[in-house]
C-alpha cells in the first residue's frame, strides 16, 4: 500500500486550492447571502477543465481518476460547498450515467459539452414521494411513435435550471416497480419542461435547487439510456459514484472549517494567552483533526476502487456516511471555538456548519447509507 | 521565437519563518513560484501563442524545485531546465552565473523573469544575467508588446511609468500589471508529465563550483523582535479621535 | 588601494532625494572610521550645481557626469558611466538607494564588476573594520545581516527613510569633480514617460502614509483618506485587497506584492493586517490602526489603535489632527 499522491494530484491539488482561495472564496459569503451562484466562476472552473475531470481526453475530459476528481472537489468545497456540489451533480449524476451507458452518439453529443463545461448537468431522481425509494417514481415516460412522453414532476434538483442537460429518471411501466424505470437525458428548452419553484435552504444557498416540472414533454427516442426498464440499475451505479462526490463535498467543508478553527485558536486570546493554549481547545482539534483525516483515506479509498474497477458500493457508502457525519461534527466544534463570533456571519465556520448538514441528507441520507453498508456486510 | 523564463521557487507567502542554528528552517515549509515568477510564464506563454514559439523554464535549485517547474509546464510552457548548484550557500552572483551559463548553451530571442524574489528580495538576478550574456535589460514590465525583432514594453520607473522599446534579444523582467496569470488545466497537467525536465549538475554546463563562487556572505540570521502591541485607545468615536491625535502629537511626537 | 565610499545620488528633475542625505549621513561615519573619503556621484541633465548640496551633508567629492543623454534614466547610460568610474578609482564600497533605478544600476554594475550586492538593507555598520548589511527577508519575518568579504566595492542598495540624515552643515563644500563620462551605446530606448502627477508625496518616500483596505468598502470612500492624508501632507497607500478590487491601482500598493515603505507614521484604515500587507509596511516608526473588528491581525502591530468604524473615527481624527496642527 501507498498512501501517497502522485505528483499529477499534488499539483492539481495545489491548482485548484490556489483557484478557489483566489477566485471563490471572496464571493462564497456573498453567494451563500443572495442566494444566487456567480457563473462567472463556472466559466473559469471549466477553462481549468473541472467540468470533467475524470473524463478520457478523446470527450474533452481531463483523463484523470477519480481520486482527482474527489480532490478537486474537496478544495472548491473546502472554500464553497456550493460549488462542490455544482461540480459533483454535473459530473457524477450527468455526465458520468451518460459516459457509463450512453450510446457512442450520447456521449459525443452530450457527455463532450459537459466535459468541456460547455454546458452544466443535472440529474433528476427526487420526487415529492420517492427519493432513494426509486420504485414508487411517479413521473412517467410512455412511449408514442418515435418519442417518449414525459410527465411528472422532480423536485429538489441541484444544479436546476442553470443546467443544460438533465438525467431524467421516469417509470416506463409502473406495475413493475423498480424494474419499470428507465432513464433519459432531457435537455432544457424542450417543450414540456420547465422549472417549477426555486428552494430556499438551510445550507449550500449559492447551489441551484429546482422543482423540474414535465407536461406532456416530447423527446425523442434515442434519448434513453441504455435500454427501457435498466433505469434502476443506472441510478444504483450513478449513487455509487456519486456518493464519492459528495463524501468529497463533505470532507472538503470539514477541512475548510477545521483549519479557520485552528487558526483562529491561535490569534483569539482570552485570560491572556491563545485559546489554543486550552486544553479543552486542543482536544476538539485533535479529534477534528483525526476524524478528518479518517474520511480522507476513506474517500480515497472509495475513489481509487472505482479507478481499479473495483466493487466500490460499499466503500463509497461508508465514505459518504462518515465524511458527512464528520463534517457536521467538526463543523460545529469550529463554530463552538469561535465562540459568538462563529454564530455570527463575519466568519465563515456559520456558513459551513449550515453547508454541512446537507451531506448527511442528499444522495441517500445517513439512514441510507447504513442500509447499504448493513446490506453489503450482511450479505 | 524561443523564450527562456527565469525561475526560482521560494517559500509560501504563508509560510512562518524559525531558524535552524543559523540558518533559515526549511522543514515542513510549503514552497510555490515566486508570484512575480508566475507573471513572467504567463507573459511567456502569451508571446509563445503569438509567434508559435517555444518556452523554456529554467531554475537553479535542488529536487524540489521541479513542482514549481512541473506547475510552469502544466500552465503550458514547453521543457524545463533545473540546474543542481551542489552548494547551500550560494548568492545571486553564484546563481546568476550558472542560469547564464545554462542559457547561453540555448537558443533565445527573449530572456524572461520576475522582477523580484519575494523571499530575499534582492532584484538583481535576472540584470546580472543580462549583464553576463550581453542582452539588454528593462525591468519591472507591466505590459509587453513583443514584435519579432523588438519589444515595446510599459514598466514602472521612480515616480511613473515609461514606454520603452529594446531590441530582441533582451531580458524583461516581470511586475504586476494587468497580465494575470493563467491557472493550469487539469489537461495541462496530465501534459506536463510527457513534457522533458532536464535536470543537471553544473558539470554539464562546464561550470566549476569555484567560478560560480559567491561573492556575498550571510553571517547570521536572527527573527525580528516582536512589535510590542500597542494600546487600544478606549471611548465613543469622537472622545477616541481626540485623544488619539494628542497621543500622536505628545507621546509618539510623530505630528 | 581601494579608497572610498561611494553614495551613488538619487535625483530627480534636478532635485536631490532625501535618501541620499541619508546615504551620506551613514557613509561619512564609515568613512571617518576606515579614514577614507566619502565620494557622491552625481548623474544627470543639468546637474551641475548641486555638489554643494551633497558636500554639507558629508560628501568630500562629487564626481559629476552633466550630460544631454542622462535626462531620464537609462539602464545602459548609467550602468556604464558608473561602472567605468568605479572601474577607474576603485572604491571600496558603493551605496545607492532601493528605488527603481537604484535597484537597476546596481545589479548591472555589480555584475560587471564581479562584486556582491546586498540589496534593500535596512542598516549597515562596521563591525571588525567589514562593513556588514541588515536587510529583512521573507517579506520582513527574518533578518540577515550579511558582508561581501573580499570582492570590491562592497555594494548595498539601502531602504530609504530607515537611516537618519544628520542636519546639514552649512557651507561645508565638496570638491566638484566634472567628468565626460561615456554612456555608450544605450539599448534601452524611452518613447514615452508618464509621471504619477500628485500633490501629494510618494509612497516611498513620504514621512505619512494613509492606506486603506478592504473596509474602505469602494473607490470613491478613498476621499476619505485622501482628506485626512492632506492635512497631514501624507500620501495614500492601499492594501491589496483595496487593489485586488480595482479600487486604487497596483502604484499604491504597500505589501509584500506592492511597495515597502517605512514612514514615521503609518495610518491603517480599515486594513485587516495580512502578513502580506505587515511585509511592506512593519518597519513604520509609529503604526495606528482603525478597524471595527478587533480581533484584526493589524493591531497587533498597531502602537496605537482604535476599535470603531473608520468611516466615523477618520473624519473625526482629521478634524481633531486639523486643530493640533493649525
Amino acid at each position: 500500500m501507498i498512501f501517497k499522491l502522485t505528483e499529477e494530484q499534488e499539483l492539481l491539488r495545489k491548482t485548484v486550492r490556489d483557484f478557489a482561495e483566489k477566485e471563490i472564496a471572496p464571493k462564497a459569503a456573498e453567494m451563500d447571502e443572495k442566494e444566487e451562484y456567480d457563473w462567472d466562476l463556472w466559466g473559469k472552473m471549466a477553462e481549468m477543465g473541472l467540468s470533467g475531470v475524470p473524463y478520457p481526453d478523446e470527450y474533452e475530459g481531463a483523463g484523470m481518476d477519480n481520486i482527482s476528481y474527489a480532490i478537486a472537489v474537496e478544495e472548491l468545497s473546502r472554500v464553497c460547498a456550493s460549488s462542490g456540489v455544482l461540480v459533483s451533480a454535473h459530473t457524477s449524476l450527468c455526465a458520468w450515467p451518460i459516459y457509463a451507458f450512453g450510446t457512442e452518439e450520447q456521449k459525443q453529443k452530450y457527455l463532450v459539452p459537459l466535459a468541456n463545461g460547455e454546458k452544466i448537468g443535472a440529474m433528476g431522481l427526487t420526487e415529492p414521494g420517492a427519493g432513494s425509494d426509486a420504485g414508487s417514481l411517479k413521473t412517467t415516460a410512455v412511449l408514442d411513435g418515435d418519442e417518449y412522453v414525459l410527465d411528472g414532476s422532480k423536485i429538489f434538483i441541484t444544479n436546476g435550471y442553470y443546467a443544460d442537460i438533465y438525467v431524467i429518471i421516469a417509470a416506463t411501466d409502473r406495475a413493475l416497480k423498480h424494474r419499470g424505470i428507465s432513464a433519459f437525458v432531457v435537455e432544457k428548452g424542450t417543450p414540456g419542461f420547465s422549472f417549477g419553484k426555486k428552494e430556499h435552504k438551510l445550507g449550500i444557498r449559492a447551489s441551484a435547487t429546482y422543482e423540474l416540472v414535465f407536461e406532456n414533454c416530447r423527446i425523442p427516442k434515442e434519448n434513453i439510456l441504455g435500454k427501457e426498464g435498466e433505469g434502476f440499475k443506472v441510478i444504483m451505479k450513478t449513487l455509487d459514484g456519486g456518493r464519492i462526490g459528495i463524501a468529497a463535498q463533505a470532507l472538503g467543508i470539514a477541512q475548510g472549517a477545521y483549519e479557520s478553527a485552528l487558526n483562529y485558536s491561535k490569534i483569539r486570546e482570552q485570560f491572556g494567552k491563545p485559546i489554543s493554549a486550552n486544553q479543552g481547545i486542543q482536544w476538539m482539534l485533535a479529534d477534528m483533526a483525526t476524524r478528518i483525516e479518517a474520511a480522507r483515506l476513506l474517500v480515497y479509498q472509495a475513489a481509487w476502487l472505482k479507478d481499479n474497477n473495483e466493487s466500490y458500493s460499499k466503500q463509497a457508502a461508508m465514505a459518504k456516511l462518515y465524511a458527512a457525519e464528520t463534517a457536521m461534527w467538526v463543523t460545529t466544534k469550529a463554530v463552538q471555538i469561535y465562540g459568538g463570533y462563529g454564530y455570527t456571519r463575519e466568519y465563515p465556520v456559520e456558513r459551513m456548519m449550515r453547508d454541512a448538514k446537507i451531506t448527511e441528507i442528499y444522495e441517500g441520507t445517513s439512514e441510507v447509507q447504513r442500509i447499504v453498508i448493513a446490506a453489503s456486510v450482511l450479505k | 521565437m524561443k523564450i527562456v523564463v527565469l525561475m526560482k521557487q521560494v517559500f509560501d507567502t504563508e509560510a512562518k519563518i524559525s531558524l535552524d542554528g543559523n540558518k533559515i528552517n526549511k522543514q515542513g515549509v510549503s514552497l510555490v513560484m515566486n508570484p512575480y515568477d508566475e507573471y513572467a510564464v504567463e507573459l511567456g506563454l502569451r508571446i509563445k501563442e503569438k509567434f508559435k514559439g517555444e518556452v523554456t523554464v529554467v531554475s537553479v535549485g535542488g529536487p524540489e524545485v521541479q513542482d514549481a517547474l512541473r506547475q510552469a509546464l502544466a500552465m503550458g510552457a514547453d521543457k524545463a531546465v533545473l540546474v543542481d548548484p551542489g552548494a547551500d550557500e550560494i548568492d545571486e552572483y553564484t546563481t546568476a552565473t550558472i542560469l547564464a551559463k545554462a542559457i547561453g548553451g540555448l537558443e533565445y530571442n527573449i530572456l524572461l523573469g520576475g522582477f523580484k524574489a519575494i523571499d530575499d528580495g534582492s532584484c538583481q538576478v535576472c540584470g546580472r544575467v543580462a549583464e553576463i550574456l550581453g542582452v539588454p535589460v528593462v525591468n519591472m514590465v507591466t505590459q509587453a508588446e513583443v514584435e519579432e525583432d523588438k519589444a515595446v514594453v510599459t514598466c514602472d520607473i521612480d515616480g511613473g511609468s515609461a514606454v520603452i522599446e529594446v531590441k530582441l534579444p533582451a531580458m524583461l523582467t516581470a511586475q504586476k500589471g494587468e497580465i494575470e496569470p493563467r491557472y493550469p488545466s487539469m489537461k495541462g497537467i496530465m501534459q506536463a508529465k510527457k513534457k522533458p525536465m532536464q535536470k543537471i549538475g553544473l558539470g554539464d554546463i562546464g561550470l566549476d563550483a569555484a567560478q560560480a563562487a559567491p561573492k556575498v556572505k550571510a553571517l547570521s540570521y536572527s527573527l525580528p523582535a516582536a512589535r510590542a502591541a500597542g494600546k487600544l485607545v478606549p471611548g465613543e468615536p469622537a472622545e477616541a479621535a481626540k485623544e488619539l491625535a494628542r497621543l500622536l502629537r505628545e507621546e509618539a511626537k510623530v505630528i | 588601494m581601494a579608497k572610498g565610499i561611494w553614495v551613488f545620488t538619487e535625483q530627480r528633475d534636478g532635485e536631490i532625494k532625501k535618501v541620499t542625505y541619508e546615504l551620506l549621513s551613514a557613509g561619512r561615519k564609515v568613512a571617518d572610521s576606515l579614514g577614507e573619503e566619502l565620494c557622491a556621484v552625481l548623474l544627470g541633465k543639468g546637474v551641475s550645481g548641486l555638489e554643494g548640496k551633497l558636500g554639507e551633508y558629508g560628501a568630500d567629492k562629487v564626481y559629476t557626469v552633466d550630460s544631454e543623454a542622462l535626462e531620464n534614466y537609462t539602464t545602459d547610460a548609467y550602468t556604464n558611466i558608473l561602472a567605468d568610474l568605479a572601474k577607474e578609482h576603485q572604491p571600496t564600497a558603493i551605496l545607492l538607494a532601493c528605488s527603481a533605478s537604484g535597484r537597476d544600476v546596481a545589479a548591472q554594475v555589480a555584475q560587471r564588476l564581479g562584486t556582491g550586492l546586498m540589496t534593500d538593507c535596512t542598516d549597515m555598520a562596521l563591525e571588525d573594520g567589514q562593513l556588514v548589511f541588515t536587510r529583512p527577508v521573507y517579506a520582513g519575518k527574518a533578518i540577515v545581516k550579511a558582508a561581501c568579504p573580499e570582492a570590491r566595492p562592497v555594494m548595498a542598495t539601502i531602504r530609504p527613510n530607515v537611516l537618519a540624515a544628520d542636519a546639514p552643515q552649512a557651507g561645508r563644500a565638496a570638491q566638484a569633480v566634472p567628468v565626460g563620462g561615456n554612456t555608450g551605446d544605450i539599448r534601452q530606448v524611452i518613447k514615452d514617460i508618464v509621471k504619477q502627477i500628485s500633490t501629494r508625496p510618494e509612497l516611498t518616500e513620504a514621512d505619512i502614509i494613509v492606506s486603506g483596505g478592504r473596509g474602505i468598502k469602494g473607490p470613491e470612500n478613498f476621499a476619505l483618506l485622501e482628506e485626512l492624508a492632506d492635512v497631514l501632507g501624507a500620501a495614500v497607500g492601499a492594501s491589496r485587497a483595496a487593489v485586488d478590487a480595482g479600487w486604487k491601482s497596483h502604484s499604491f500598493q504597500v505589501g509584500q506584492t506592492g511597495k515597502t515603505v517605512s514612514p514615521v507614521l503609518y495610518i491603517a484604515c480599515g486594513i485587516s493586517g495580512a502578513i502580506q500587507h505587515l511585509a511592506g509596511m512593519s518597519s513604520s516608526k509609529c503604526i495606528v490602526a482603525v478597524n471595527k473588528d478587533p480581533e484584526a491581525n493589524i493591531f497587533k502591530v498597531a502602537d496605537y489603535g482604535i476599535v470603531g468604524d473608520l468611516f466615523d473615527v477618520v473624519p473625526l481624527l482629521k478634524e481633531e489632527l486639523k486643530k493640533l496642527l493649525a
